[in-house]
C-alpha cells in the first residue's frame, strides 16, 4: 500500500521508498526530515480539492507537509 | 583560552534560533545579505560577562549540510568557515528543539562532529513540558560531550546560562567520545534516538495541542474559510486603526505647516518647506501606521507558526497555476513588500518554481501602494457601510488586493506554459508547533519595519520629492500663467501625456508616476507637491491631497490611477532586486515590460467601462 491510499489517523511504517521517482532535491528533503526507511507515521490532515492534496503527515513530535506524488512513491504497512 | 570575537546560531528550522537570536542581542542587529548571494545575514552583538563583545550570527535554519536550498548551502560554508568574505565562527551555539529533540539530533551530530566549540542550547523547553515531556539536560551533555543550557528563549529563560557557556566553550574535537561519529544519516538517525531516550526522563502520552487546534485550523472546509475571514479583518483592520494614528500624524504635520508658514518670512525657503519637504514627506509619513499594522499581522502569523499551515492550505490552489504552498509565503510577504518578498524566495528550490514566484511577486499590493490607494479611495469612495462591520472603503481596498491576486495567478498560468515551462513543482514544508508570539519580538520585528519605511521617506522619498519641486517650481510662471504649465515638470508631463491620456490620466497624473519610479508611495507626496505648487492661493495650498482629488478627478479617471497601480512596476528597488536575484537583466527586462503592459490595459479598461456605465 502507498502512502497516499493510507486512512488518516492510522499508524504506519514506511518499507520502501522509491527514491528514483522523486526530483533529488525532494529526496533529499524528505530524507533530512526523517521520511525514510523504517520511520513510524501517520496522515494526521488533508486538503479538500483535488484529490485531497497535500497530507499532512505525522512523524514522531513533527508535522510534514507533502505532497500526494511524494506520497505515491512511499510503501507503508500498518504499524 | 583564546578571545572570541564571532558565535553562531545553528540549528533545524523552526527551533527558535530567532528568538534566541532576539534574547541574545536585544534589538542591537543588522541586517544585510551575504555577499555574492541574497540569504539574509542577520548579525548582532552579544555581551559576555566580562562584558567583551561577540559578533553573533543567526544562521540560516538547516535540515543537514548536505544542501536541498542556498539557505542550507551558506549555512554549511558558514559554518565550516569556507564561505568568502565570511570568518569562520570562534563558537557555535547548536539549538535543539527540547520537543523535537529526535530529529534535530540527526543535524547536530553533523555539527558536532566538525569539532568546534560548541554549545547546545536546549530551547523550548516549556513547550516540551506542555507536551508532557521531563528532559534530563545534563543525560544529554553527556552523550553529546557539550555543554547543554536549557532555555526558553521567548521567555528570556537560560539566557544568562547560555552567555555563560559561550564565553567557557571550548575545542571537544580532541575528546574519544567524538570519534565514533561520522556516520551514514541511518546510523545518525538510529544515534539521535538512543540519546533522545536517554535524556527524555518521562513521557506522558497526553496529546499535542498542534492535533486539536489544527483539526480546526487544517479542517478541509473550515480551514480555508477560516483563512479568508483572517485576511479579510487584516485589511479592514488597516484601515479602520490606523485612522485614528494616521489623524493625529497628518494633524501634526499640519501644526508644524501652520508654524513654519507663519514664522518664516515669505519667500523660496518657506515654499520648499511648506509645499515641497512637508506636503511630500508628510503625506507619506502619515501612513506610517497602516504599514505597521499590516506587518503586525505577518509577524504574528509567523511567529505563531500559522503561516506554515496557510501555505498548506494554499498549496492546492497555487497548484492550479504550476506553483506550490511554498511560494505563498514569498508572495505573503510581497503585500508588505516585494523586496524582501522576493529575497524570501530563496527557500523555493525548483528554480522555475522560483522565477516564476519572482515575476509575480510585484503584483502582489504592498505597504507602499497603500497610501496611493488610501489617498484616492478617500476621496472618490463615499465613506459608508455595506454590511455588519463592512466599509465601502475597505470592499474597494480588498477588491484591489484581489485584483492583484488575480492578476498573479493568470500571469503565473501563463508564465508556467510559456517562459518557466517545467515539471510541476513539488511541495514538502514542516509545519511547526503553534507558539504564542512574544510581545518584545513582535516589537523589534515592527520596529525595524517601521524604521525602513522612515528611512525611505527620509532618503529616496525626500530626494525624489525635493527633486521635484524644483521642476516644479522653475522656471516661474508669468503673471496669469498656471505655475505647472511654466515649469519644467509641466514639459516633462506633456511629454508622456499623450500615452496616458487615453487610459483616462490628467496631467497631474501622468506628472506624478514618474517620481513615483522611486517609490510609489511618492506619487502621493508629488500630488500633494504638484497641487501645492500649483495652488493660486493660500487658502487651497492648506487643503489636503484628498481634497484636491475629491474636487478635481472623475470617478473614471480615480479608478483607472487605482488600476495602474494594481500592476505598474512602479519601483526601482524591485526592479534592482529582481536582477540581483535572477542574474541578469533578462528578467527583470521581461517583468517591467509585462507590468507596464498590464497596468496599461487594465487603467483603459477601468476608464472606458467606468465611463461607459456612467460612473
Amino acid at each position: 500500500m502507498t502512502l497516499d491510499v493510507l486512512d488518516s489517523g492510522k499508524p504506519a511504517r514506511i518499507v520502501a521508498v522509491d527514491w528514483a521517482g522523486l526530483a533529488e532535491d525532494e529526496g533529499k528533503r524528505l530524507k533530512a526530515l526523517g521520511v525514510d526507511e523504517g520511520a513510524e507515521i501517520a496522515v494526521v490532515h488533508r486538503g479538500v480539492f483535488g484529490g485531497r492534496d497535500p497530507l499532512a503527515l505525522r512523524l514522531g513530535n513533527m508535522t510534514i507537509a507533502i505532497r500526494r506524488i511524494h506520497a505515491r512513491a512511499i510503501e507503508v504497512e500498518a504499524a | 583560552m583564546s578571545a572570541k570575537r564571532t558565535a553562531a546560531l545553528v540549528g533545524n528550522p523552526n527551533s527558535g534560533k530567532s528568538a534566541l537570536f532576539n534574547a541574545l542581542t536585544g534589538a542591537r542587529q543588522k541586517i544585510a545579505n551575504y555577499a555574492g548571494v541574497t540569504v539574509e545575514r542577520k548579525a548582532g552583538r552579544l555581551t559576555l560577562p566580562s562584558g567583551a563583545p561577540v559578533e553573533l550570527l543567526d544562521l540560516p535554519g538547516s535540515y543537514s549540510f548536505d544542501a536541498a536550498s542556498p539557505d542550507e548551502a551558506v549555512t554549511r560554508d558558514v559554518v565550516k568557515g569556507v564561505f568568502d568574505g565570511e570568518a569562520a565562527p570562534d563558537v557555535l551555539i547548536l539549538v535543539l528543539d527540547a520537543a523535537n529533540l529526535e530529529q534535530h539530533l540527526v543535524f547536530a551530530q553533523e555539527v558536532l562532529e566538525l569539532g568546534k566549540p560548541t554549545v547546545v542550547a536546549l530551547n523550548m523547553v516549556d513547550l516540551a513540558e506542555r507536551d508532557g515531556l521531563t528532559l534530563d539536560p545534563e543525560a544529554l551533555s553527556e552523550a553529546l560531550g557539550v555543554p547543554v543550557v536549557p532555555t526558553v528563549a521567548v521567555r528570556r529563560k537560560g539566557i544568562a546560562e547560555l552567555t555563560d557557556a559561550i564565553a567557557e566553550a571550548r575545542s571537544h574535537a580532541d575528546e574519544e567520545a567524538h570519534t565514533r561519529w561520522h556516520l551514514t544519516l541511518p546510523e545518525r538517525r538510529l544515534t539521535a534516538k538512543h540519546i533522545a531516550r536517554s535524556a527524555i526522563l518521562s513521557k506522558s502520552t497526553r496529546h499535542t495541542i498542534e492535533n486539536g487546534v489544527d483539526r480546526v485550523l487544517l479542517n478541509p472546509w473550515i480551514g480555508p474559510v477560516i483563512l479568508f475571514g483572517l485576511l479579510f479583518v487584516v485589511f479592514q483592520a488597516v484601515f479602520a486603526w490606523a485612522t485614528p494614528f494616521a489623524d493625529a500624524l497628518e494633524g501634526g504635520v499640519g501644526a508644524i505647516s501652520g508654524v513654519v508658514s507663519e514664522r518664516l518670512p515669505e519667500g523660496l525657503f518657506r515654499d520648499f518647506l511648506v509645499e515641497g519637504v512637508l506636503a511630500g514627506v508628510g503625506s507619506v509619513v502619515v501612513f506610517l501606521p497602516q504599514i505597521v499594522i499590516l506587518f503586525f499581522f505577518i509577524l504574528v502569523m509567523e511567529a505563531s507558526g500559522y503561516m506554515a499551515r496557510a501555505a498548506f492550505l494554499m498549496d492546492r490552489l497555487m497548484a492550479l497555476v504550476g506553483l506550490s504552498g511554498r511560494s505563498f509565503i514569498p508572495l505573503l510577504s510581497s503585500f508588505a513588500c516585494a523586496i524582501p518578498g522576493i529575497m524570501a524566495t530563496r527557500s523555493i528550490s525548483d528554480p522555475k518554481d522560483r522565477l516564476t514566484t519572482i515575476l509575480i511577486a510585484p503584483l502582489m499590493t504592498c505597504s507602499a501602494r497603500l497610501p496611493v490607494y488610501a489617498v484616492v479611495i478617500a476621496a472618490v469612495i463615499p465613506q459608508r457601510t455595506v454590511g455588519p462591520g463592512i466599509g465601502l472603503q475597505g470592499l474597494v481596498l480588498f477588491a484591489l488586493y484581489v485584483a492583484g491576486i488575480v492578476g498573479a495567478m493568470v500571469v503565473a498560468l501563463v508564465l508556467r506554459s510559456t517562459v518557466t515551462k517545467g515539471a510541476a513543482s513539488g511541495f514538502i514544508m514542516e509545519l511547526p508547533r503553534y507558539q504564542l508570539p512574544r510581545l518584545k519580538d513582535l516589537a523589534i520585528g515592527l520596529w525595524q519595519r517601521a524604521w525602513v519605511f522612515l528611512r525611505r521617506a527620509g532618503t529616496i522619498i525626500f530626494v525624489a520629492t525635493i527633486a521635484l519641486w524644483v521642476l516644479l517650481s522653475f522656471p516661474k510662471a508669468e503673471p496669469g500663467e498656471s505655475q505647472l504649465d511654466a515649469s519644467l515638470a509641466g514639459a516633462v508631463a506633456d511629454t508622456l501625456h499623450p500615452v496616458l491620456e487615453p487610459v483616462g490620466f490628467n496631467r497631474e497624473m501622468s506628472l506624478a508616476i514618474i517620481p513615483a519610479l522611486a517609490a510609489r508611495e511618492v506619487a502621493v507626496s508629488a500630488l500633494a507637491t504638484t497641487y501645492a505648487v500649483d495652488a493660486e492661493d493660500e487658502d487651497i495650498a492648506a487643503e489636503g491631497v484628498t481634497a484636491k482629488i475629491a474636487a478635481l478627478w472623475s470617478l473614471p479617471t480615480a479608478l483607472a490611477f487605482l488600476a495602474w497601480f494594481v500592476f505598474a512596476p512602479q519601483c526601482l528597488s524591485t526592479i534592482a532586486v529582481a536582477r540581483r536575484e535572477t542574474n541578469g537583466w533578462k528578467w527583470p527586462t521581461v517583468m517591467v515590460v509585462y507590468l507596464f503592459a498590464l497596468a496599461w490595459l487594465s487603467a483603459g479598461a477601468t476608464y472606458w467601462i467606468a465611463t461607459a456605465a456612467g460612473l
